[in-house]
C-alpha cells in the first residue's frame, strides 16, 4: 500500500527533456499552463496536445506511468467534464429532461476542460518525472534567490524540502516495519467502519511521530558536525549551467505563448 | 608525535539534568594513532564524542582540538573539519537522495570550489569502496554501506582526525566487519587519527590504546592487551573480556600459570602448550 506513493516520483533517464536546466522546466510548465489557460478552441488545443505529446515522446516517460499519476485525479476530472456539460446553455439544445439539458456547447466545452485539466496534469508530471528532486530544489532556490532580498528564507526552505524529500523513504520503510509490529500483536488496519480504522492508526502515528523527533535532532547534530552553518558562503559541486538546448526551448515555448495569445487577441 | 585532542580536567552536565555525566575526564589523543573508547551505556562516551568537536561544550575544564578550545566560537568550523564525527545511525547522518550528493555536503558548507569538491568526493568514496554506488540512493544501501557512506562524507572534509560514535551498534557482522577494516585502514594507510567509540570487545583488539569508560570516568587506559588483563576491573564495570582471555583467567584459577596478555587464539594456544611443556 505504502509502495504506491508517487509524490516526488523521479524517473531516471538521459533524453533532451532530462538534460534541460531544472530551472528551465520549471518556467516552461509555468509558460505552458498559461498558455493551456489561453487555449479557447479546437485548433489552439490541438495545438497543445499535440506539443505535449511530442515532450512526452522526447522524454520517453511510459504512458502507463502518466496514467498511474492521472488515477488520482479521475473523480475531479469527471466532475468537471459532467459540470460543464449540463451549465453550459449554448448551441442548439440536443436533449432536455428534467433538470438536465445538453447542447452541443456543453459537449464542447465539456471536452476541452477534460482535455485541459488532463494536459495540465501530464506537463507537471513530466517536470517532476524527469527531473531528480535534488535539482528541482536546486532549481527553485536560484530561480528565488532575488527574494533573498527582501528576507525571505530562501536556502533554508529549499533545504527543508530536500531533507523532506530525502526522508521520504526511510519514513516509508519505517511505518511498514511499525505496521507489521502492530499487525504481529493483532492490530488491524484494513476493517472496520472508517472511525474504527481511523483509531487504529493512532498507535502507528505515534511511535512514528517520537521518532521523527529523534531524527530530526540527530540529524541536525550530524549537519553541524559536518560543519553546516547556514546558505552563506556555501558552494554547491554540481553547478547549474543554462545550455544552447535551454535557450532554444525558451525560444519555442515564447514562440508557442506569442502564438496563443495572438489567437486569443483575433480569435482565429 | 603531537597531540590531536587534549582534555584537560573535563566535567560536564547537560542542561536540566542534576547528576554530572562526566566527572574531570584527562586525556591526550596522539596524531595518527586507534584509539578505542569501551564503556556500557551510560558511561559518557557518547557525550565525550560530541564534546570533542564543540557540538557540546564542557561545563568545566576545557577540550583543545590541535591547541584550539572548541569554546573559541570563531574557531568552531576549524575545529569541526578538524575532527570529523560518525555517528550510531546511519539513515540520520545522510543528507541527500543521492549517495555522491551527500559526500560532497561537508565540502560545499566549507565553501570550496567545485571542481575540487568533485576531486575530494571521488577519492573519498574510493576510499571506503564505495565509489561504484556514488550515483546509488542511499535508502536501498545495506547499513554497512551506508555507515561507509557516512565516513566518506566525514572524509571529504579531510579531518585529521575522526571520532565514530558507536558505529556498528546497528549494523549486521558483516556490516560491522566493513565498518571497523575501513576505520582500521584509514588510521594505518592514511595516517588519520582514528576514535572508535564502541562496546564491542572485539573491534577494539586492533587499536593502539584502549580505553575503558565508566560512570563519566576513565577507569583503564593502556593497550588492548594490558587492559583486557585486569579481568576482574572489567568484569565489575559488566563488561565482557575476549573469549580467550576469559579462559586463560578460568585456568589461572584452577592453579595454572599463563600470561594474561595471550589475546588471539594462537597466543593463546601458544601459552597453553608452553605451560603444558
Amino acid at each position: 500500500m505504502l509502495k504506491d506513493i508517487t509524490l516526488g516520483q523521479y524517473f531516471p533517464g538521459d533524453t533532451i527533456v532530462h538534460r534541460l536546466d531544472p530551472r528551465t522546466k520549471i518556467l516552461v510548465v509555468i509558460i505552458f499552463i498559461v498558455a493551456l489557460f489561453l487555449a479557447v478552441d479546437w485548433i489552439s488545443y490541438a495545438v497543445m496536445f499535440l506539443i505535449t505529446a511530442m515532450c512526452i515522446k522526447l522524454s520517453s516517460i511510459r504512458l502507463k506511468s502518466l496514467m498511474k499519476g492521472l488515477k488520482p485525479l479521475v473523480f475531479i476530472i469527471l466532475l468537471t467534464g459532467i459540470l460543464n456539460l449540463f451549465y453550459t446553455k449554448e448551441g442548439t439544445v440536443l436533449l432536455d429532461w428534467w433538470i438536465f439539458t445538453v447542447t452541443t456547447g456543453g459537449i464542447k466545452r465539456a471536452f476541452l476542460m477534460v482535455v485541459r485539466i488532463m494536459l495540465l496534469v501530464c506537463g507537471t508530471l513530466l517536470l517532476t518525472y524527469t527531473t531528480s528532486p535534488l535539482a528541482l530544489t536546486d532549481g527553485l532556490e536560484m530561480l528565488l534567490n532575488p527574494l533573498k532580498k527582501i528576507k525571505v528564507p530562501v536556502h533554508e526552505m529549499s533545504m527543508m524540502m530536500s531533507m523532506a524529500l530525502r526522508f521520504i523513504p526511510t519514513l516509508i520503510e519505517e511505518t511498514d516495519k511499525i505496521m507489521s509490529a502492530q499487525k504481529a500483536r493483532g492490530a488491524d488496519f484494513s476493517t472496520g467502519k472508517l472511525t474504527e480504522r481511523a483509531k487504529a492508526l493512532l498507535p502507528l502515528l505515534v511511535p512514528l511521530f517520537v521518532s521523527s523527533f529523534r531524527r530530526a535532532d540527530e540529524l541536525a547534530v550530524a549537519m553541524e558536525s559536518r560543519c553546516y552553518h547556514g546558505g552563506e558562503g556555501r558552494t554547491r559541486m554540481k553547478t547549474l549551467k543554462m545550455a544552447p538546448r535551454d535557450w532554444l526551448c525558451f525560444l519555442f515555448w515564447a514562440l508557442v505563448l506569442g502564438g496563443m495569445i495572438a489567437m486569443n487577441v483575433y480569435g482565429i | 608525535m603531537s597531540t590531536i585532542i587534549k582534555t584537560e580536567n573535563l566535567h560536564f552536565t547537560y542542561e536540566g539534568d542534576e547528576l554530572e555525566t562526566l566527572h574531570g575526564v584527562d586525556l591526550e589523543i596522539e596524531e595518527g594513532s586507534f584509539v578505542a573508547i569501551l564503556g556500557h551505556n551510560g558511561s559518557g562516551k557518547s557525550t565525550l564524542s560530541k564534546l570533542f568537536n564543540g557540538i557540546l561544550l564542557p561545563t568545566e575544564g576545557r577540550v583543545l582540538v590541535d591547541g584550539v578550545d572548541t569554546t573559541h566560537e570563531d574557531k568552531l568550523l576549524e575545529v569541526r573539519r578538524t575532527v570529523g564525527l560518525v555517528f550510531q545511525n546511519p539513515d540520520n547522518q545522510i543528507v541527500a537522495n543521492v549517495v555522491e550528493d551527500d559526500v560532497a555536503f561537508a565540502p560545499e558548507n566549507l565553501g570550496v570550489e567545485p571542481a575540487e569538491i568533485r576531486r575530494r568526493v571521488d577519492s573519498a568514496l574510493k576510499t571506503v569502496g564505495m565509489y561504484e554506488y556514488r550515483m546509488h540512493a542511499p535508502h536501498l544501501l545495506s547499513g554497512g554501506q551506508k555507515q561507509r557512506v557516512a565516513i566518506a562524507g566525514v572524509l571529504a572534509m579531510q579531518p585529521r582526525c575522526i571520532v565514530l560514535d558507536e558505529p556498528t551498534a546497528m549494523l549486521d557482522p558483516i556490516g560491522r566487519r566493513e565498518v571497523v577494516s575501513t576505520v582500521t585502514r584509514l588510521c594505518r594507510e592514511e595516517g588519520i587519527t582514528v576514535v572508535l567509540i564502541t562496546h564491542h570487545m572485539s573491534e577494539c583488539v586492533g587499536a593502539d590504546r584502549l580505553i575503558v569508560m565508566s560512570e563519566g570516568r576513565v577507569v583503564a587506559d593502556g593497550t588492548p592487551r594490558s587492559v583486557f588483563s585486569q579481568v576482574e576491573l572489567l568484569r565489575s564495570e559488566g563488561l565482557d573480556v575476549p573469549a580467550t582471555t576469559e579462559f586463560i583467567y578460568e585456568l589461572d584459577g584452577e592453579g595454572w600459570d599463563l600470561p594474561l596478555e595471550a589475546l588471539t587464539v594462537d597466543e593463546c594456544a601458544d601459552a597453553i602448550m608452553a605451560a603444558l611443556g
